[in-house]
């Protein structure tokens, strides 16, 4: 049991590391350290701005997508030199926000069932960063029903018609493609008749409106499609076969996403180290302490959970659903956090002014978008279901609409 | 990084659960619930011979010389077979002082009985109620003797020696306690059996009068001594809690796969599911800890005090909440005596307590935490 790099490991970081030093955008460091709780913007520039330039010059150098093969833009390199990368990264890796989906999900999924000429030609340039591309699942009909979606894509010639409306589209805004499930056939059971497709969404009759968040904020949108045309060779797997493809997306998914996790924790911790209140500093409070102990080893044990997880990528294992389980703590955790640090400051914990605040509002924004992170990838309850489905081994939910036509299924509640 | 046990290690911790399966099934463990012995001798002397009680005592002093973090790997297992046996007592609490602070004489005179399973030894801290202070230790000790009260004394009325923490000065200051090694057969103590919550695993009362006693360790460096003792023992007695939990968690997601209510599987159902997750996410946060505390005190890192505590905190909570679910999720039948849940309902409950309350090492973790952001 120990912490080391093998040999190799240690060179392959040093080299990073290195490279690192001499390349990063180093004038952004400080104020990337400080946006440290899933809102991440700068003060002068756009993130998307800055991270594409960050993305170009790690391509230049061989280090972005650096797991991939690199006839794709990628590095050829080991699962856990990705995450020694990523930890020598550090807080630039928060530039990389704006390609994590292409990079996670996107990529991957085109990477397993595209063809050869389409990987040569759009993966290195999803690598770069040259081009963001989004994901096009979620409905306003399908959330954690994925495969309930209702987006028709109807066959005409060598393309496809396609008519509908996907949601809570990350990013939809400034991307250049997009991956898309669709219904190719709702004659047959809703998971098969689903069709995966890419399509550029600059593509006449798609329409990007930005949905404006409980937070205040914009980053998802509502993507509309009117008889949007896409060539069939932009299929990805066969026709019907999109479920199992979206397997393959959202698997990577929940690992892309568990990899960078906030808890709040750290910033809870000096938060109450230093407030005084009229009792003293809230960390001598027992009440206090004993909440902080509590998410002190919720924190650890999420870190050391993670470090079993990159033993196990070491030993060239592949992570499996049990990393389901960080996404499913730190979410509750913010709220929680978020939720006390306001007690703490009694009523002045309404205010959420920059400059009202000890702890400059970052709490009352944590309040505000952590419900997110409880939905967003798998809410709370759909994690909890591939854990005692996929780790514990319990039967799966009993589906009334599993061998139901499509358009037999019921569409109102009452 | 390699944050994992060893090949070794782990064919180790599979020896000793299936040694434990053979020898301390639940018949085995009822034995002991039921009164009718304070411990399970036979299993004692198995384990003696399996090498486990020595596993990390030096082989100088008859051990097999492995390491703590063998030790931990056993410690799982015993927590998970709810053993009825000393071995916490013994093992992780009298062992380890010894370790820390014994003369090569006292360690030559117990550990190798230890080991062999020959002596049965403990840790005389309590006196009433409340958590682990040097205030609260008034057993005096004068001119090589100890006289006082001390409970709850874990096995103390099994046990053939015990460390004994005692107040040697009145400054007000951690350096008035000092460690003594009482040969609890050589008279002048007399051992109470007290009624506990768990009855596999023995609570007594000790009076000390007069009792002939030899330091262990300096005068005066009792208290840093215990913490420290207190500290490792927190990490072992974490192993075993975190051993005792996927225990409960297995009973549970197995009784959800049998049950059928309804038409179908209990564990079909999602508000059954989602007990058993919560119980997949404490248990396995609480292993993350326990790894951590492994490594702190297989190379005595000086990270231990804090490892040490958030491995105890989050263990507790797991055993806790895990064993409590477990009845849950067994609706009527977890509230039986027949069935075994309510058997680690009451390990987890009293091993909560057994080196202080859960609150007493929350304070301890931030005390720590801060000590180490302000160094």
């Amino acid at each position: 049991m120990n912490f080391d790099d093998t040999p190799q490991e240690a060179e392959f970081r040093a080299t990073a590391r290195k490279w690192i030093e001499a390349n990063a955008p180093k004038k952004y460091e400080a104020e990337l350290s400080k946006s440290s709780l899933g809102r991440i913007r700068l003060e002068k520039e756009e993130i998307v701005d800055v991270g594409k330039a960050w993305q170009k010059k790690k391509a230049e150098g061989g280090w972005a997508c650096l797991h991939w093969p690199k006839e794709y833009g990628g590095r050829g390199a080991t699962p856990i030199e990705k995450v020694i990368w990523q930890q020598e990264e550090g807080v630039y890796g928060k530039l990389t926000q704006p390609f994590q989906i292409g990079e996670g999900m996107c990529g991957p999924t085109v990477m397993a069932f595209g063809s050869e000429e389409h990987k040569r030609h759009y993966l290195p340039k999803l690598a770069s960063g040259e081009h963001i591309w989004c994901q096009l699942f979620s409905e306003p009909a399908g959330g954690s029903d994925v495969a309930g979606l209702r987006t028709r894509a109807e066959k005409k010639g060598d393309n496809w018609i396609v008519n509908g409306q996907k949601i809570w589209t990350s990013g939809a805004h400034y991307s250049d493609y997009g991956l898309l499930i669709t219904r190719t056939d709702p004659n047959v059971p809703k998971h098969k008749g689903l069709t995966m497709f890419f399509l550029d969404m600059k593509s006449k009759g798609v329409e990007v409106r930005p949905i404006k968040q409980a937070n205040g904020m914009q980053e998802f949108n509502e993507v509309y499609f009117t008889d949007v045309v896409i060539p069939d060779h932009q299929r990805l797997g066969a026709v019907g076969d999109g479920w199992n493809v979206s397997l393959t997306t959202l698997m990577n998914e929940r690992m892309s996403i568990g990899s960078r996790l906030a808890t709040g924790f750290p910033e809870m911790f000096e938060f109450c180290s230093n407030l005084m209140t009229d009792d003293g500093l809230a960390i001598d409070d027992p009440a206090t302490r004993s909440k902080l102990a509590n998410w002190a080893v919720k924190a650890s044990g999420l870190k050391y959970t993670s470090y079993r997880a990159i033993s196990s990528l070491s030993k060239g294992e592949r992570p499996g659903p049990e990393n389901s389980i960080g996404k499913l703590v730190s979410g509750s955790m913010l709220q929680d956090i978020a939720t006390y640090a306001m007690d703490l400051q009694g009523a002045a914990g309404e205010l959420s002014g920059a400059d009202e605040q000890e702890a400059s509002g970052q709490f009352q924004q944590m309040l505000l978008s952590s419900p997110s992170m409880r939905i967003a990838g798998g809410t709370d309850e759909i994690l909890r279901n591939i854990i005692a489905e996929r780790v514990l081994g319990l039967p799966g939910d009993i589906r009334v609409d599993k061998d139901v036509p499509f358009n037999k299924i019921p569409t109102k509640g009452r | 990084m390699n944050f994992d046990f060893s090949d070794e290690q782990k064919q180790m911790r599979d020896e000793a659960r299936k040694f434990l399966a053979e020898k301390c099934p639940s018949k085995a463990v009822r034995e002991v619930l039921d009164g009718k012995a304070p411990y399970d001798k036979a299993l004692w002397q198995g384990l003696a011979e399996m090498g486990f009680l020595g596993v990390a005592i030096p082989e100088e002093f008859g051990g097999a010389g492995a390491g703590h973090l063998e030790l931990c790997v056993i410690a799982e297992e015993m927590g998970r077979a709810n053993a009825p046996v000393p071995f916490s007592s013994t093992v992780y609490l009298a062992a380890e002082a010894l370790l820390l602070a014994g003369s090569d004489a006292q360690k030559q005179k117990w550990l190798p009985k230890i080991a062999s399973g020959e002596a049965i030894g403990t840790l005389a801290l309590f006196e009433g109620k409340g958590n682990p202070s040097p205030k609260a230790i008034k057993l005096q000790a004068s001119g090589g003797t100890l006289s006082g009260v001390k409970k709850p004394v874990p096995d103390g009325a099994i046990a053939d020696f015990a460390v004994v923490a005692a107040r040697t000065g009145s400054t007000g200051r951690d350096s008035d306690i000092s460690l003594f090694l009482v040969d609890l057969k050589a008279g002048g103590v007399e051992a109470k059996s007290l009624t506990n919550v768990d009855p596999t695993r023995g609570q007594a009362e000790l009076t000390f009068e007069n009792a002939k006693a030899e330091p262990l360790g300096a005068a005066g460096d009792g208290w840093s001594i215990l913490t420290q003792v207190l500290d490792r023992a927190a990490v072992l007695l974490a192993f075993e809690q975190v051993g005792g939990s996927d225990r409960a968690l297995e009973m549970g997601r197995d009784y959800a796969l049998d049950r059928i209510a309804f038409g179908r599987p209990i564990g079909s159902f999602q508000a059954v599911k989602h007990i058993l997750a919560d119980m997949y996410v404490s248990a396995t946060l609480a292993r993350s800890n326990c790894y951590y505390g492994a490594w702190a005190l297989s190379t005595n890192a000086s990270e231990l005090p804090e490892a040490a505590a958030a491995a105890r905190i989050s263990a507790t909570q797991a055993f806790q909440h895990c064993s409590k679910n477990n009845i849950q999720v067994h609706g009527g039948m977890g509230f039986t005596w027949e069935f075994d849940c309510h058997m680690y309902y009451r390990r987890a409950n009293t091993t909560a307590l057994t080196l202080g309350s859960l609150s007493y090492w929350e304070d301890q973790l931030i005390d720590r935490m801060r000590k180490k952001n302000a160094a």
